[in-house]
């Protein structure tokens, strides 16, 4: 079955605080609802398959792959993007980090790795290690090991103990 | 796993020239970096469109055959649809690069699975994909070649010849007294695999046609690209138009590796010919992974031998080497990658008698194109694994007989080429070896090889050591053919915008090129920006590859801001200025010309630059060279057969560090995609089309596969070509390491050499069997 061999649905949720309501097949994928739709385009495409983390969202605080998410998954629930990471009082301790310690080359697989890393920098506990917390998205410019610097820096910035 | 944060150590072995600089040497952080990691930064699918069509490809699923016709068939309203075939196309149907060969749309002869026969587009992104399905090509197969070694023994004769181009380089051959002088010969045949770029952001184009009543005005791109005026020319004759009648504008773009050098014109090509035809609507070509995967360039496959022979104190006395690589269904780049490829194949080693001969051969592959290194890490894996094997067996450590053979100040290369740099290898491999501890941890690790085997433990451990060159630049006087130019506009208020067709695609251009012209103008980094490429704005500095864009176009980055105070210097700018003299210098140009102050300066090639004999092949290569020495260690697991890197150090010389955190990055990334060519990234060619088109079954690195890397950069003292003794270092990283790891893999094994990469649980499997009895 295709996404669009049913019919249109309506479906209400918010993306970053703001209520949204979007009339859309219930499979179409959150990450083209979110692109296309709502013109958030910080969230990226790199495989369409789950495996690059590029598209990675917070949804109800989870960590998600939009792109292996359809909308009608997706009522009534919470949506944060790169868009949403940033508040008034200025970047994300983990986006401050990646852009002052080279954590950003191409920038490509930045947004899905930082909402990663800023789920890692809130419960250091949901993974083994950093290596682990980070293993689904996946970087093709810096090797990892300027992400590492950053996500070490951010953690100190808050304050918090990196888990050896 | 606790990662330790490392700051570069620089260590400064001769100081050229004044360091006390204001901007250069410091971590200046990326202008473009708040909207890289806020999201804001838009890349080629990011970029909002209106009354858009989205464009496919049509693609041959034989290797080679006749086209004899394309049915579309019932199913689909094919009136709604522009559809393009090679019969519409205005201009000439040839893409522009070095042979032309390749047409953007079959015509006849079909090369290659996944060659483009026909292009369609729709504004229904789901019914054009659909639609893909409803058509049917009709073509009658040929016979097909894949291998170098069907294509040598010329199974199938491709175009004219299967042999596409040949260089040589030393010696004839190697005479039978020469061999007779030798105490021991060794004979080694490496292969490496078609590696695929991988760079997150697919392939990327939006392609819009403006008219004139019937007549074309203006054709434009806009798209993820590594070389905006190799799109321009390209343009140019597919449509038959001129220059100024071709706009092409470089978006964000995520990640290249060479991999967007010379694709995006067939791309680009593509896109405008469907807009085009549609009359001028917007064509939207933006490839999903498994279209990248399936239709893209990747690395030449290659196969390389060497005979060496040594004097019986370890001294190479002569070097035979034989390489050659899979060109695949068109040209493309090779005859480039080829020569790249022969000029780094004899490593950073002096020897007596070196003889070397390169050849590409064309096959029913996908074509094989640019990706960093160009040729170097196929040519650098062949002659470090094999001095490696050549250590074992003759029984000398690989440091030591590195150290006996190693190229120095004032050695004459096979090329003819005298070393001119006071380059000190000796110094690179102590730096190295003490760094990692080489002497102890071999023999930590002999020790525990042995514990292992007498208590039936499963683990065994390895370590690796190689070190390369890499010449920066074009080879030999590309850049003086190049002739590129980069200009400068300066505005009333003292802002600075620097002109050029280089591209920022995380290599660090931008923040390179604001540095430099910062460190000239004494004005601050925040002064000054770079514009977006856009050929209707930029001159042609050239493409963004071959490792250049610092040493060559960074020169000419400190030139125009020379040129510029010079400009300034007519309006009263004093030799001891300070920023704001500067910006009231700038106000007061504007007031007495009342336009945007525009300089522009013109490669020039060094004074005393040695001649280059392209027919010949002597002369000197490369403006300059960087080198590198890479020890790692690896763990092999007996039960699953898998190595992991587990310890990596790189010691590299690269002239001046203009920024060492973009530098470090550099270093990071191309040695981890060089574990990946090493151990893991596997592009299986089916009649020579990639079976395993997913990002799922192409394996990269992940988190968890990076061991932690210690990088640190040193100086030699360095002849003036790059802008503050700065040279290149893209490519340098890639080269070696996935040889490195090879030989920790053979030192694990008990001198089993595994001569092919990737190193598969699979390969190991098979030598584990022999080293180990298992």
């Amino acid at each position: 079955m295709t996404t669009q061999e049913t019919i249109k649905q309506t479906f209400n949720f918010s993306v970053n605080g703001q209520p949204q309501t979007v009339h859309s097949y219930p499979m179409k994928r959150l990450l083209d609802v979110i692109r296309e739709d709502l013109t958030l385009t910080g969230t990226k495409e790199g495989c369409g398959e789950g495996e690059c983390g590029a598209c990675t969202v917070f949804m109800d605080g989870l960590l998600i792959l939009s792109c292996m998410t359809p909308i009608c998954q997706v009522q009534g629930l919470d949506i944060t993007t790169i868009e949403g990471l940033a508040d008034s009082t200025g970047l994300h301790p983990i986006q401050d980090a990646f852009y002052e310690e080279g954590g950003a080359q191409c920038g490509i697989c930045t947004p899905g790795m930082i909402m990663a890393a800023a789920h890692y920098l809130e419960h250091p506990d949901s993974a083994e290690n950093m290596g682990e917390a980070l293993a689904g998205n996946q970087c093709r410019c810096t090797g990892y090991t300027r992400i590492f610097a950053s996500v070490e820096k951010a953690f100190e910035a808050v304050g918090k103990p990196l888990p050896e | 796993m606790h990662i330790p944060r490392k700051e570069e150590e620089i260590v400064k072995r001769t100081i050229s020239r004044n360091d006390d600089f204001r901007v250069l040497q410091h971590n200046i952080k990326r202008p473009e970096g708040i909207d890289k990691v806020t999201g804001k930064a838009i890349y080629i699918d990011d970029l909002q469109t209106e009354n858009h069509l989205y464009g496919k490809t049509i693609r041959s699923t034989v290797a080679h055959g006749i086209l004899k016709n394309i049915h579309f068939k019932d199913g689909i309203p094919w009136d709604e649809f522009v559809i393009v075939t090679a019969k519409d196309i205005p201009g000439k149907n040839v893409v522009t690069l070095i042979e032309d060969d390749q047409p953007y749309l079959c015509e006849r002869e079909i090369m290659h699975k996944a060659e483009p026969l026909a292009l369609i587009a729709h504004e229904d992104k789901h019914l054009v994909e659909k639609a893909l399905n409803y058509v049917e090509v009709e073509v009658e197969e040929l016979p097909a070649i894949f291998s170098i070694e069907d294509s040598q023994q010329n199974k199938v004769t491709l175009q004219q010849s299967n042999l596409t181009n040949e260089f040589h380089v030393g010696l004839k051959e190697i005479s039978e007294d020469v061999w007779t002088e030798c105490d021991q010969i060794i004979e080694g045949t490496y292969e490496t695999g078609a590696q695929e770029q991988l760079y997150i952001e697919t392939q990327g184009i939006i392609g819009q046609v403006d008219f004139d009543g019937d007549a074309i005005k203006k054709v434009s791109v806009w798209g993820s690209m590594q070389c905006p005026f190799y799109i321009v020319k390209a343009l140019m004759p597919l449509f038959d138009v001129e220059e100024t009648q071709v706009r092409v504008v470089q978006t964000e773009t995520g990640g290249g590796f060479g991999g967007k050098e010379e694709y995006p014109n067939i791309l680009s090509g593509h896109a405008a010919l469907l807009s085009w035809k549609a009359g001028g609507r917007p064509v939207r070509m933006i490839y999903d992974r498994q279209e990248d995967l399936w239709a893209t360039t990747k690395r030449h496959p290659s196969k390389i031998t060497i005979k060496t022979g040594f004097k019986s104190d370890g001294t190479l006395h002569a070097m035979d080497i034989d390489l050659n690589l899979n060109a695949g269904g068109y040209i493309t780049l090779t005859p480039l990658v080829l020569s790249r490829a022969l000029l780094h194949c004899w490593g950073p080693y002096r020897c007596a008698n070196t003889s070397a001969n390169a050849r590409a051969w064309l096959t029913n592959s996908i074509p094989f194109g640019a990706f960093r290194g160009f040729g170097t890490p196929q040519a650098v894996f062949a002659m470090e694994l094999h001095i490696n094997k050549c250590a074992a067996e003759l029984n000398i450590d690989p440091a030591e007989l590195r150290r006996k053979n190693l190229l120095q100040y004032g050695d004459t290369m096979p090329t003819g080429q005298v070393m001119d740099e006071k380059i000190d290898l000796d110094f690179l491999l102590d730096r190295s070896l003490e760094k990692s501890d080489y002497v102890n941890r071999r023999q930590q690790i002999e020790q525990f090889n042995q514990s292992q085997k007498s208590s039936g433990g499963l683990k065994r451990r390895g370590i690796g050591l190689c070190m390369n060159f890499h010449g920066g630049t074009f080879a030999g006087s590309g850049e003086t053919h190049m002739n590129s130019h980069v200009a400068m506009t300066l505005d009333a208020k003292g802002h600075v915008d620097i002109l050029a067709g280089q591209v920022e695609y995380g290599q660090g251009t931008i923040t390179t090129f604001v540095q430099i012209a910062s460190e000239v103008l004494g004005i601050p980094v925040e002064w000054i920006s770079k514009h977006q490429p856009d050929t209707d704005v930029v001159p042609d500095s050239g493409p963004t590859v071959a490792s250049r864009t610092t040493i060559v176009v960074g020169k000419m980055v400190e030139r125009c801001s020379q040129a510029l105070l010079k400009k300034l210097s007519e309006v009263g700018l004093n030799k001891d200025y300070t920023a704001n003299e500067f910006q009231q210098a700038a106000q007061a140009y504007h007031n007495k010309h009342n336009e945007l102050l525009y300089v522009k300066v013109k490669f020039e090639a060094p004074p005393d630059q040695l001649e280059w004999n392209e027919e010949t092949y002597e002369g000197a290569a490369y403006a300059a060279y960087t080198w590198k020495c890479d020890i790692l260690e690896v763990e092999v697991d007996l039960v699953d057969y898998s190595a992991k890197c587990d310890k990596f150090i790189s010691v590299v010389e690269c002239g001046r560090v203009l920024n060492p955190i973009i530098a470090a990055g550099q270093i990071e990334g191309g040695n981890a995609q060089a574990l990946g060519f090493g151990l893991y990234e596997d592009t299986v060619l089916q009649e020579g089309g990639m079976a395993n088109n997913q990002y799922t079954n192409y394996i990269i690195p992940t988190t968890a596969d990076i061991p932690e890397m210690d990088i640190e950069f040193i100086e030699f003292p360095y002849l003036d070509y790059g802008p503050y003794a700065a040279k290149g270092i893209g490519e340098l990283p890639i080269d070696a390491p996935a040889a490195a790891v090879a030989a920790a893999v053979a030192h694990a094994m008990g001198n089993h050499f595994i001569c092919d990469i990737p190193i598969l649980p699979e390969k190991i499997m098979v030598v584990a069997e022999q080293a180990e009895g298992i």
